[in-house]
C-alpha cells in the first residue's frame, strides 16, 4: 500500500492530509475518510501514522519486496516526549523500543527577535547569531587568504 | 485561457523569500530574523514544514559536528576529510566556512530540546564516528520547524514554487518567485528583494531498483524533486559539478543507513563466501586513480567500486556481519532504533522477511544515483565564498550568492560542500541568510516585477490542467491518450533514459560519449513532450512541475558528465571511454550555464583552490 487506513477507525479529520510530505493522503469523496492515493510515492516516513489521533493508519510493506503479515506500529506521545515502537515479524516474534523525542516543552524555543539586537559592526563581521558564545570556544576560527593555493595537492 | 482565467492571483511582498522549509530553509528563516529585525521574511514550502524534506521521519545522528570545545576536530580537519572523500574536488572555502560555524548550530539544537546522547564516561556528546554524534532525533524536524515558525513573518505551506521571477529593470537580478497552492489552486506571486533557494536534492532522476509499489522507497526522499537545481538553472545561474551524482551502499530494499553499523556497532562487510573483498580490488584501482585507495578513510566511491566489482565477479550477495555485534543488547537496540529514527521502511522490510540481525547477516545493495549537495557528494549551484578569505575567483558578491544577483542558496542547493549533512545544511542556511540581510540593507534600487511576465507564467503553470481538460474526452477512459502524457509517464521515461544512457543501475553505472549524446537527444524529445503533460487535478499538477524540474536537472547532469572526460569517482559512475582519473586536465570544477532564451548550455572549467595542506 504502503500506508492504508482502517475504514472503521478513521473519522475524516484530515490531520494526515495536512502533514504528508508527499501530498498523497487524501480524503475519499464517497466515504469521507482518508486513503493513500499514490502508494508508489510513499516513503513509509510514518508522518501520517504518528499524526493520526485515531490510530487509523497502518503500513503494509511494499508489495514488490515485503512478504505479508508483519507490522511496525508506533505511538508518539508528544506531551510525554516519548515515542514507542512495536515490531512484529512475519513469524510472530516481537521487539519493543522506546525513545525520548524532546527535552524541553513544545513551544519553548526563544525567537531570535527576543535576543538583544546585534550592533552595527556585527553585520560586517563573520560571526553568526549567538557567536562566538554558542561555539563554546573563545573565537570563531578564520583562515588567512595567503594560504590559498591553486592546483593539485 | 477561458478555463482558468477565474483563478485567483495572490501577491505577497517580502524582503527575503526562502524557498523550501527543510533543514537549510529553517536555518535561513531563523538567521534572517536575527539580523533583519524589521524585515519581512517569508518562507514558502510545498509540503508542511512540520515534517518536510529529507528529515521528515527524523534522524538518528548529526553527521557534521566538530567538537571544537573539546578539541576533537578543527574546521581544517573537516576540509581535508571532505576533499579526500570527493577525490580532491571540493570548494574548500565554503566547506571551511560551514565547519567553523556548525558547532554553534548544534549547541542551539540541544538548547531547543533535541535529545543529544552523551558519553557517560566523558560527558561529551556520544560520538558515532569522528564527525557524527548520536541523537534521539525523531522530532528533529518539528523542533527545527518551531524555530523557523517563531522567526518568519509568514510561512506558506503547500505552495509548490515553479519559477523564479527576474527583475524587469536590471539584467541578471532575481525579483521573486511564482507557484501555486496545491490545495486551493491559487496562483502566488512572491516579490522579494533577496531569494534563498533551499529546496533539497534530487531523487527519481535515475530508475530506482524497485519499480512497483516500492519505487517510493528510494534512499533520498521521493519528494526531493530537483527544484533546488531547476529554479536557479532556469534563472541562468551557474551550476557546478552536476556530474558528481552519488550512489549509496545501503541495506537491501529499505535503503537503511549503514553509518552507525560501521562506525558505532563495528560491523563489517563480507561477500557471499564470508571473505573480505574490498582490498582485493584496490591494486587494480591504483592503476586508474592513483593512491586515493591508500588514503584514510577510503573514499566512499571507491568502496562502492569494490562492492560493484565483487558483485560482477559473481560473489554476491554482499552482507553486513551483524551477528556478533548484535549479541550485545545495547548494540542491538542502537541498530534497530537507528532505523526507527530515520528509515522506518528498513525495519518494515526486516520484519516482513524475518531478518533479525542477531541471527542473520543482512544483505546490502548499491542504490541508483541521486543528485544532491550535502552528503558524500556535492553537486549544486556555484556560489560566492566568505569575504574574509575566499579567493577572487570564488568571490563576486555576498556569501552564498549565486551568479544571479540577489539569488542565494543553502543545503543541497549549493555545490562543492560535501559532508555538511543536516547540521551543515542548517548552518549554510544561516550563513546565506546573514548575507542576504546585508544585501537587502545595502540595496538601493528595488527589483521590479513585470505584469506581463507574471501573466505568462500563470498560463504556463496551469497549462497541464488545461491540456488535460481539453483532451480527456477524446478517449473513453484509462490512462492512454494520444494527446497527453501523465506525470508518471514522463517520470518513468526520464528514469529509463538516465538509467540506460547516463550511468544508472541498468548500465552498471557506466556510460560514454555516444551514449551521453544519444541520451541528450532523447531528453530533448522528452522536453518537447513536457508541453503535452496532462494533469487531472492539483496533486498531479504538483507532480507535473516536479517532473519539469527533474528533467532540467537531469539535462545538467548529462551535460556535465559529457564534459568531464575522465573517471574521477569510480563507484559513482564510469566514463568507459576515459577510464582514468586525469589530474592534469581535470583537477578543476566543471561549470555550466543555461541560457533560457536560446536553450543552449555553456560549459567551462573553474580552478580548485586548496586552503589547507
Ligand atoms: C535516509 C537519510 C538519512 C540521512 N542521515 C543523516 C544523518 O544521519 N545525519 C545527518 O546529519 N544528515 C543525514 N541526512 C542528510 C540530511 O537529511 C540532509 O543533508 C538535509 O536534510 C539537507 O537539507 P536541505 O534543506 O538542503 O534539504 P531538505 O531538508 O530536504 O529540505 C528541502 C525542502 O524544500 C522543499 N521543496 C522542494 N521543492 C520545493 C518547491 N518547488 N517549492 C517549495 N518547496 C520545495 C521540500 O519540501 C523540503 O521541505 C540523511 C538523509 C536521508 C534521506
Ligand atoms: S488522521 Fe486518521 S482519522 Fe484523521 S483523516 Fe487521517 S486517517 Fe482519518
Ligand atoms: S508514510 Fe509518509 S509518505 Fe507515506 S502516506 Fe504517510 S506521510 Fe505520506
Amino acid at each position: 500500500m504502503p500506508t492504508f487506513v482502517y475504514m472503521t477507525s478513521c473519522d475524516g479529520c484530515g490531520h494526515c492530509v495536512d502533514i504528508c510530505p508527499s501530498d498523497i493522503m487524501h480524503i475519499d469523496k464517497t466515504y469521507r475518510r482518508a486513503f493513500n492515493i499514490e502508494p508508489n510515492f510513499c516513503w513509509e516516513c510514518y508522518s501520517c501514522v504518528k499524526a493520526c489521533p485515531q490510530n487509523a493508519i497502518d503500513v503494509r510493506g511494499y508489495a514488490d519486496f515485503a512478504p505479508l503479515n508483519h507490522s511496525v506500529r508506533v505511538l508518539r506521545e508528544e506531551k510525554k516526549g516519548v515515542i514507542s515502537w512495536k515490531i512484529k515479524f512475519r513469524d510472530g516474534r516481537e521487539k519493543d523500543f522506546v525513545s525520548p523525542i524532546r527535552t524541553t516543552p513544545w513551544g519553548s524555543i526563544k525567537a531570535p527577535s527576543e535576543y538583544a539586537p546585534p550592533g552595527k559592526a556585527a553585520f560586517a563581521a563573520q560571526e553568526l547569531a549567538h557567536e562566538p558564545d554558542a561555539l563554546n570556544v573563545p573565537a570563531l576560527p578564520a583562515l588567512a587568504r595567503e594560504k590559498l593555493k591553486q592546483g593539485i595537492l | 485561457m477561458a478555463l482558468f482565467s477565474r483563478r485567483k492571483t495572490i501577491r505577497v511582498d517580502s524582503d527575503i523569500l526562502i524557498i523550501g522549509g527543510g533543514m537549510a530553509g529553517c536555518g535561513a528563516t531563523y538567521e534572517s530574523r536575527y539580523w533583519g529585525r524589521d524585515l519581512k521574511i517569508v518562507c514558502v514550502e510545498k509540503a508542511n514544514i512540520e515534517r518536510s524534506g529529507a528529515v521528515a521521519q527524523g534522524l538518528y545522528a548529526i553527521n557534521c559536528y566538530m567538537g571544537m570545545q573539546w578539541g576533537e576536530n578543527q574546521p581544517e580537519d573537516h576540509v581535508r576529510y571532505a576533499r579526500n572523500d570527493l577525490m580532491g574536488l571540493v570548494r574548500e572555502d565554503l566547506g571551511y566556512d560551514i565547519a567553523r560555524h556548525v558547532d554553534s548550530t548544534v549547541h542551539k539544537f540541544e538548547e531547543w530540546g533535541l535529545p543529544i546522547m552523551r558519553d557517560p564516561a566523558t560527558g561529551r556528546y556520544q560520538r558515532e564516528g569522528k564527525w557524527q554524534i548520536m541523537i534521539h532525533g525523531e522530532s528533529y524536524k518539528p523542533i527545527v520547524a518551531e524555530a523557523a515558525r517563531k522567526s518568519a513573518t509568514q510561512i506558506y505551506n503547500r505552495i509548490m514554487v515553479t519559477h523564479l521571477l527576474m527583475d524587469a529593470t536590471k539584467q541578471n537580478r532575481v525579483a521573486g518567485a511564482v507557484g501555486f497552492n496545491v490545495r486551493t489552486g491559487d496562483f502566488y506571486v512572491f516579490r522579494a528583494k533577496a531569494v534563498i533557494v533551499s529546496a533539497g536534492g534530487a531523487s527519481h532522476i535515475f530508475k530506482p531498483r524497485a519499480v512497483g509499489e516500492g519505487m517510493g522507497r528510494t534512499w533520498y526522499a521521493p519528494w526531493s524533486s530537483a527544484s533546488a537545481y531547476a529554479l536557479p538553472i532556469l534563472a541562468g545561474a551557474k551550476m557546478m559539478q552536476m556530474e558528481n551524482r552519488i550512489v549509496l551502499t545501503r541495506f537491501k530494499d529499505g535503503y537503511g543507513p549503514v553509518g552507525a553499523y560501521f562506525l558505532h556497532l563495528k560491523t563489517y562487510t563480507q561477500n557471499a563466501y564470508g571473505e573480505e573483498y574490498e582490498t582485493r580490488w584496490f591494486d587494480k584501482l591504483r592503476e586508474s586513480i592513483g593512491d586515493y585507495v591508500d588514503h584514510h578513510p577510503v573514499p566512499t566511491c571507491l568502496r562502492n567500486h569494490a562492492f560493484l566489482e565483487e558483485t560482477k565477479a559473481g560473489r554476491g550477495p554482499i552482507r553486513m556481519v551483524t551477528k556478533e555485534a548484535f549479541q550485545d543488547p545495547h548494540k542491538e537496540t542502537v541498530g534497530w532504533e537507528n532505523f526507527l529514527g530515520m528509515t522506518i521502511g528498513q525495519a518494515v522490510v526486516w520484519a516482513s522477511q524475518n531478518i533479525d540481525p542477531k541471527h542473520i547477516n543482512p544483505e546490502l545493495t548499491m542504490s541508483e544515483p541521486y543528485v544532491m549537495g550535502s552528503h558524500a557528494t556535492c553537486s549544486g549551484a556555484w556560489a560566492s565564498g566568505p569575504s574574509d578569505y575566499a579567493p577572487a575567483e570564488y568571490q563576486w558578491g555576498y556569501n552564498r550568492m549565486m551568479t544571479v544577483e540577489g539569488l542565494f542558496g543553502a543545503g543541497d542547493t549549493i555545490g562543492g560542500t560535501a559532508h555538511k549533512f543536516s547540521s551543515g545544511s542548517f548552518t549554510e542556511g544561516r550563513i546565506a541568510a546573514k548575507a542576504a540581510v546585508n544585501y537587502v540593507l545595502d540595496l538601493r534600487d528595488q527589483p521590479q516585477v513585470s505584469e506581463a511576465e507574471c501573466e505568462s507564467l500563470k498560463k504556463t503553470v496551469f497549462q497541464p490542467m488545461e491540456h488535460y481538460a481539453v483532451y480527456r474526452n477524446e478517449i473513453v477512459a484509462g490512462t492512454v491518450s494520444p494527446s497527453y502524457l501523465l506525470p508518471i509517464h514522463g517520470l518513468q521515461r526520464l528514469e529509463k533514459i538516465m538509467d540506460e544512457y547516463v550511468g544508472g543501475i541498468g548500465a552498471n553505472y557506466t556510460t560514454n560519449e555516444p551514449l551521453l549524446i544519444r541520451g541528450l537527444e532523447l531528453l530533448d524529445m522528452l522536453k518537447e513532450d513536457l508541453a503535452q503533460i496532462g494533469a487531472e487535478d492539483l496533486h498531479q499538477l504538483q507532480r507535473a512541475w516536479e517532473l519539469q524540474h527533474r528533467v532540467l536537472a537531469s539535462e545538467a547532469v548529462t551535460r556535465h558528465t559529457l564534459y568531464r572526460t575522465e573517471t574521477r569517482w569510480p563507484g559513482y559512475y564510469y566514463r568507459a571511454d576515459h577510464p582514468k582519473l586525469d589530474d592534469n586536465d581535470w583537477h578543476c570544477f566543471t561549470l555550466s550555464r543555461f541560457d533560457r532564451n536560446s536553450g543552449s548550455w555553456e560549459m567551462e572549467k573553474a580552478p580548485v583552490y586548496h586552503i589547507v595542506d
